[in-house]
């Protein structure tokens, strides 16, 4: 018969009134990602709060989608800098390829997962803006 | 003087089952949404207002500030009225609905009822069809071929289900000897619920009832995930809403029908007689919520087949075994 399902059916969706929401309000409450989740990128920062970064390149030739731009700047004492760094998060597909070939652990992808911008170039990450985003996540 | 007190007193009843039914309306849409919520597992609306109580005003703000397109093919005024059409038949059936006893307010003795006219089941099922003109015109006057598609197998459905809901009702009326609905409630009173005599009507009224409101499983007119909406797909904004507001009213008018026929009206002890009858109507809008978070979403040949195949012959069987049953005296 086709009613006896219908009303278990029923007995089910009545049952779930006394049930807890399992919602989580998000703005006030936010969601605690597990350990393996690659959010948005950050820059490392070493004891003078700059990057750590020592511009090796090995970033730029895993990326798959090609998103990271580098150029390469020497200080006078002859170790190398990021001149210009940046990642675009547009195109980005949170490979995390990037943060495994670091050899230094400078660029890394954090926790924060809240990237709503107005605008696409807001999404384009330079050094100041990685730097910042380091500060946000602690 | 007397003929001026019947007009003051017909406007005010009006005016009051019009506010309090638009209001129920409104918050009837929060109910659903927080019931289904819960069915679920989410909270539903809880943003706006304490407990999302705001939301309807919210949502009611929002319909009015948003763009209003009249597309050019569009025949504009049936375009407009269309919704209103659906509406005030809505409303217009709550008339004859009686919600409650006599009660003296000064030393004039007020029916609870708008129009207390002898053939009160005729006028509901009568205004019923009429909500079809509504639906075929909004998708006519659109002007879009897809509108008059959705509009036709609205109205086919419709009318499908009338014919079940006018043959789901007539037991009823059978059992209290009179179409007018407070003569029901009071035959009721004095021989007990006719849901008690008469469940398999009871049954196929609600079902049919669903099917006539369009709502889940019934609801082809406006299946939103799969058709991209019927009738009313060229409407925005306020006049969207109005169709919304009209199916709730439409509701409220099913459940208030089935009440009055079935569930013994107002009556009941210790409460006075609305709030007794809103108990009873808020029972069956529960029910209407609870099968819509449950039950799929059926085919439109499996609608038409259940209403014509399987709905239609077994109310007319109910129809006469009602009618031998009373005829030979075993029911009264």
């Amino acid at each position: 018969m086709i009613i006896i399902p219908l009303l278990k059916g029923l007995a089910l969706t009545v049952s779930r009134l006394f049930t807890k929401p399992i919602t989580i309000q998000y703005p006030e409450k936010k969601y605690k990602v597990p350990a393996r989740w690659r959010g948005i990128h950050f820059f490392r920062k070493n004891d003078a709060g700059e990057t750590t970064c020592v511009a090796c390149g090995l970033c730029v030739n895993v990326c798959p989608n090609a998103c990271i731009t580098l150029e390469i700047g020497e200080r006078a004492d002859g170790t190398r800098y990021p001149l210009k760094y940046e990642i675009d998060a547009w195109r980005c597909i949170y490979c995390g390829f990037c943060q495994d070939a670091c050899p230094v652990n400078a660029i890394r992808l954090g926790e924060n997962y809240e990237q709503a911008y107005y605008r696409k170039e807001d999404l384009c990450l330079d050094t100041k803006k990685l730097l910042s985003m380091n500060e946000e996540k602690a | 003087m007397e003929p001026i007190y019947s007009i003051i007193e017909l406007v005010v009843k009006n005016l009051v089952v019009v506010m309090v039914l638009m209001g129920l309306v409104a918050y009837t849409t929060l109910l659903e949404r927080k019931l289904l919520g819960r069915i679920q597992v989410r909270f539903g609306p809880n943003r706006v207002g304490p407990f999302g109580l705001l939301q309807p005003i919210a949502d009611g703000i929002k319909s009015f500030f948003k763009e209003d397109i009249i597309p050019d093919e569009a025949d504009k005024t049936l375009y407009v009225i269309a919704p209103g059409i659906c509406l005030f038949t809505a409303l217009s059936m709550f008339a004859v609905i009686p919600f409650g006893d006599t009660v003296t307010i000064l030393g004039r003795n007020i029916k609870m009822v708008v129009a207390d006219i002898d053939m009160g089941v005729l006028y509901v099922l009568a205004l019923a069809t009429l909500g079809e003109y509504g639906v075929v015109l909004g998708g006519w006057a659109s002007g879009s071929k897809y509108g008059v598609l959705g509009s036709l197998r609205a109205a086919a459905q419709m009318i499908s289900y009338e014919t079940a809901l006018g043959l789901a009702v007539i037991g009823t009326i059978i059992l209290a000897g009179s179409l007018r609905l407070s003569d029901i409630v009071a035959a009721q009173q004095v021989s007990g619920w006719f849901i008690l005599k008469y469940p398999f009507g009871f049954i196929f009224y609600i079902i049919a009832g669903l099917a006539e409101i369009n709502r889940t499983p019934f609801d082809m007119p406006e299946s939103e995930s799969e058709l991209a909406c019927g009738f009313n797909i060229e409407y925005s904004s306020m006049k969207f809403a109005t169709f919304m507001i009209a199916e709730y009213a439409h509701m409220f008018v099913v459940a208030g029908v089935a009440t009055t026929l079935f569930l013994g009206g107002w009556s009941g002890p210790y409460l006075p007689g609305p709030i007794w009858f809103l108990i009873k109507v808020f029972i069956l809008i529960f029910f209407f919520i609870w099968e819509r978070g449950t039950f799929p979403r059926l085919r439109y040949d499996h609608i038409m087949k259940f209403g014509w195949k399987v709905l239609l012959p077994l109310t007319l069987l109910n129809v006469v075994v009602t009618a031998l049953l009373v005829a030979l005296g075993v029911i009264k």
